[in-house]
C-alpha cells in the first residue's frame, strides 16, 4: 500500500512539473557541453592573459603587463589593421554575391549546371583555395607571375610584397566567400513575391529602382545572414594566412588569429599568456559585432510579435 | 590524425609481441621522433640491430611528421611522455630542460666515458652542469653551387667575401642569381646571418649574440649587416614567397649560383639532376681575416622525458647510439657526420667534404639561429634578416626592434 502511494506521489510531482522541467531537460546537455567548451574556456583565456607561462613550467602573474606591451607591439597593430582591412574587403562579397545571383536567376537550358560551378568555390577546402592561390602567384612559375611579367616586363610576387600580400590573401577568401553569398541570395531569390514585381512593374518600376525599392528589402533576411557570416569569416581568417604565408613576408600579413597561434602554440611560440591577451582582444572585437547581430535579431522579433 | 597513427605502431607492437610470445617477458621503449623517409629507414635498421643486441627490449617506434611534431612535443611531454624522445641540442632543448620535462642523463655520459668519445658535442648538450640527451648526428652548412654557373661565366670559386662579390658582378651580367635562398619559412636566412656574423665577428660574439649578452645595435652586428647589404642586391628576389626547395630548384636550372645550405639540400640537388661533377661544396667565405673559422653544424639528439617508464631501458639505448660503430652505420646511412671521434665517415665527397671542414674548425662549432637563440629571438631575428634582404633601408629601425625584444626577453 505504502509502496503505490510513494509512487503516485512520484509521478504526480512529475505530473506537476514536467511542463517547464521538460525544456530544460533537453537543453543540459548542450548547455553542459557550451559551458565546458565555449564559456569556461573564455574565462580560462582572461586568466591565463595575466599570467607569464610557457605552457610547461610555472605561470607567473604579470597582471595587465601582457596587455601593455600588446599596445607597443607592432607586430599586434599589424595584425589589427590587417583585420580591419579584412573586415572592410570581405565585405565586397555581400554585393558580389546578390550580383551574380541576379546574374543566375533565369531560366534557360542548363542554368543548374552553372549555378552549382558558381558554388563550386564554396564546397571545396579553405586549405586547398589557398594552395591554389598560392600556386597563382608564386614567383617564377605562379599564372599571375607569369602574365604580369608578359605585360610589364616585371613579375608581380604578391606574397612576397609587404604591400600586397594582405590583398592577395582576401582576393583568395573572397572566391569561396561570395560563392556562399550568392547561394543565400539565390534561396532568397526564390522567395521573392511574384506579385509585388508585377504590381511594381504596372506601376513602372524597372532595373536599378526595382531591385532597390522592390527586390532588395524582400531579401532583407538573406542579406542579413551574409552580413554576418562575412563578419565572421573576416574576423576568424586563419587558415588561409596560415597555408598561404604563415603571417609573411616578415609580419606583414598576420592576423590576430594568426598572431595568438604564433604566440601561443606555434614552433617558436612559448608565450600562452600573451597569446591568450590576444584571444581576448579578438574576442571583444568579437563581442560588439556579435552583440550588434543579437540585439537586431531580438528586435526583429519583438516587432515581428 | 594522431590516433591514426598511433594505432599503427600499437598493432605493429602487438604483432611483434604475438610473434615472440614464445620468448621470456619482453620490456617495451616507446620511441617518439620526427623522421623524413631516408632517416627513418636509417633508424630502423638501428633498432633492428639494437633488439638483436638486447633481446629482452622491444622498441616501439612511432614516428611523428617533421613540422607537426615541433608542437605535438609539449602535449605528449606533459600528458603521454614515451621513453625516448628526438629533439635538438643548444637553447632550442631549454625550454624543456628548465621546465624538467627532460631527465638529466648526466650518468649515461659518465658511465660510457662519452665526454671523451662525443666531445665535441658536450659543450651544446649541457645546461646547468649536467647533460640532457645524446646527439646522433650532425651536418655542415656552407655554399653549394652550381659549377655550370661559375664555367659559364668565367668565375673562380672564391675564398674571400671579396671575390664573392666581385663574382655577384659576373652573375648578374649574366642575368643569374648570385645568392639564391627561399625564406618562406624563414630559416634559410638565419644562416646567411649566422655565417656573415661569425665570419665577421668571430664564434664568441656571435654566442653572446645569440645568448643576448651583446646589443642589437652593437658596431660588430653592424658591421655584419653592412657586408650583409653588399650581396644584397643579388640575392634571388622574391625569396620571402619561395620555400627553400624551390630555391634549389633555381639552383639546379642554374639560374642561381650559389646557396646557402645545410648538407641535407644535396639529396634535394641530386633528386634535381644534379651530381658530384656540377655540384660544388665551398665553406663560406673569409671576411675578416683575424677571425678564426668557426662553423655552423647542427645537432641531432635523443633525450629521455621526465615522464618516462622505462628509464633503464632508455639509458641502455641511448648508451648503444652513442657507440662509435653505431654511428657510423647509422650516418653512411643518413648521409650526414657522426658526432663520436672513434666512428669514420662515408665516402660520399659532401660528407668527407663536411667532416674535413668541422674536425679542423679552430674557431668553435655553432648549432643554428634558431638553436643558438631562444625560441622567441630566434622567431624575431628571422623576422628581421627577412626583412632586411626585402628593405636594407629597414636596417636601423629593425636593429631597433631586436633590441627592445632582447630587452625584454633575457631579463
Amino acid at each position: 500500500m505504502s509502496v503505490t502511494s510513494s509512487e503516485t506521489r512520484q509521478r504526480s510531482w512529475w505530473r506537476s512539473n514536467q511542463q517547464w522541467l521538460t525544456p530544460w531537460l533537453f537543453l543540459t546537455p548542450g548547455m553542459i557541453m557550451f559551458a565546458l567548451y565555449v564559456v569556461w574556456p573564455i574565462f580560462e583565456s582572461f586568466r591565463i592573459s595575466f599570467y607569464d607561462w610557457d605552457g610547461l613550467g610555472e605561470a607567473q602573474w604579470l597582471g595587465w603587463a601582457n596587455y601593455q606591451e600588446l599596445f607597443k607591439d607592432r607586430a599586434f597593430k599589424t595584425s589589427l589593421k590587417n583585420n580591419v582591412i579584412w573586415l572592410v574587403l570581405y565585405m565586397l562579397a555581400v554585393p558580389m554575391g546578390l550580383g551574380i545571383a541576379i546574374f543566375l536567376n533565369q531560366t534557360v537550358r542548363g542554368i543548374r549546371i552553372y549555378k552549382s560551378l558558381f558554388f563550386f568555390p564554396f564546397v571545396i577546402s579553405q586549405v586547398v583555395v589557398g594552395l591554389m592561390f598560392s600556386w597563382f602567384y608564386a614567383p617564377n612559375f605562379g599564372l599571375l607571375y607569369k602574365l604580369t611579367e608578359f605585360l610589364t616586363g616585371k613579375g608581380i610576387a604578391v606574397l612576397a610584397d609587404p604591400d600586397l600580400v594582405t590583398y592577395g590573401i582576401i582576393a583568395a577568401g573572397l572566391w569561396p566567400q561570395i560563392a556562399y553569398c550568392m547561394i543565400l541570395y539565390l534561396t532568397g531569390l526564390n522567395n521573392v513575391a511574384p506579385d509585388q514585381i508585377e504590381a511594381a512593374r504596372l506601376d513602372g518600376a524597372k532595373g536599378f529602382k526595382m531591385l532597390w525599392y522592390v527586390i532588395l528589402p524582400q531579401l532583407r533576411p538573406a542579406t542579413f545572414i551574409a552580413v554576418v557570416v562575412t563578419v565572421i569569416g573576416a574576423l576568424r581568417s586563419f587558415d588561409l594566412v596560415s597555408i598561404m604565408t604563415n603571417g609573411g613576408p616578415f609580419g606583414s600579413s598576420r592576423v590576430l588569429s594568426y598572431y595568438m597561434y604564433e604566440q601561443a602554440l606555434s614552433e617558436y611560440g612559448y608565450r600562452m599568456g600573451y597569446g591568450a591577451a590576444i584571444a581576448v582582444i579578438l574576442f571583444l572585437i568579437m563581442m560588439v559585432f556579435i552583440s550588434g547581430f543579437i540585439w537586431k535579431m531580438v528586435r526583429d522579433e519583438r516587432g515581428v510579435n | 590524425m594522431l590516433h591514426l597513427k598511433k594505432s599503427a605502431p600499437l598493432a605493429l607492437g602487438i604483432a611483434l609481441l604475438a610473434g615472440t610470445s614464445a620468448m621470456a617477458q619482453q620490456r617495451t621503449l616507446n620511441y617518439y621522433a620526427d623522421f623524413d623517409p631516408i632517416p627513418l629507414a636509417a633508424f630502423e635498421a638501428l633498432i633492428a640491430d639494437f633488439e638483436a643486441a638486447n633481446p629482452d627490449i622491444d622498441v616501439v617506434l612511432q614516428n611523428f611528421d617533421h613540422e607537426g611534431y615541433k608542437t605535438a612535443i609539449r602535449n605528449f611531454l606533459t600528458t603521454d611522455a614515451p621513453d625516448l624522445a628526438n629533439w635538438y641540442a643548444g637553447n632550442r632543448m631549454a625550454p624543456f630542460v628548465n621546465s624538467g620535462q627532460f631527465m638529466d642523463v648526466s650518468d649515461v655520459w659518465a658511465d660510457n666515458g662519452l665526454d671523451e668519445s662525443l666531445g665535441s658535442a658536450i659543450a651544446s648538450m649541457t645546461i646547468d652542469g649536467k647533460q640532457w640527451g645524446v646527439p646522433y648526428t650532425y651536418y655542415q652548412w656552407g655554399i653549394y653551387f652550381n659549377k655550370t654557373a661559375y664555367e659559364q661565366v668565367g668565375a673562380e670559386v672564391p675564398t674571400t667575401y671579396d671575390e664573392f662579390v666581385a663574382n655577384c658582378e659576373l652573375f648578374a651580367a649574366a642575368d643569374i642569381d648570385c645568392l639564391t635562398t627561399g625564406t618562406s619559412a624563414l630559416w634559410p636566412g638565419a644562416g646567411i646571418f649566422d655565417y656573415l656574423n661569425l665570419r665577421t665577428n668571430g664564434y664568441e660574439y656571435h654566442m653572446a649574440l645569440t645568448s643576448g649578452d651583446v646589443a642589437w645595435t652593437d658596431d660588430g652586428v653592424r658591421e655584419t649587416f653592412a657586408q650583409w647589404a653588399r650581396i644584397q642586391p643579388y640575392i634571388t628576389e622574391n625569396h620571402a614567397a619561395i620555400d627553400w626547395q624551390d630555391a634549389a630548384t633555381l639552383l639546379v636550372q642554374g639560374r642561381a649560383a650559389n646557396y646557402v645550405m645545410g648538407n641535407f639540400a644535396v639529396g634535394v640537388f641530386k633528386d634535381g639532376g644534379m651530381t658530384d661533377e656540377t655540384l660544388g661544396f665551398m665553406p663560406f667565405p673569409t671576411i675578416n681575416p683575424d677571425v678564426a673559422r668557426a662553423e655552423e653544424a647542427p645537432t641531432d639528439t635523443i633525450h629521455i622525458p621526465a615522464g618516462a617508464t622505462n628509464v633503464e631501458d632508455a639509458k641502455t639505448f641511448l648508451a648503444f647510439v652513442a657507440q662509435a660503430d653505431v654511428q657510423t652505420k647509422l650516418n653512411e646511412a643518413l648521409g650526414q657526420l657522426p658526432i663520436n671521434s672513434g666512428s669514420t665517415v662515408g665516402s660520399d665527397p659532401f660528407i668527407t667534404a663536411g667532416f674535413e671542414l668541422l674536425s679542423t674548425t679552430p674557431g668553435g662549432i655553432a648549432q643554428f639561429f634558431d638553436r643558438d637563440a631562444p625560441a622567441e629571438m630566434a622567431k624575431l631575428g628571422m623576422e628581421g634578416f627577412q626583412e632586411f634582404m626585402v628593405i636594407p633601408d629597414n636596417l636601423d629601425d629593425i636593429l631597433a626592434r631586436l633590441e627592445q625584444a632582447r630587452e625584454r626577453i633575457y631579463q
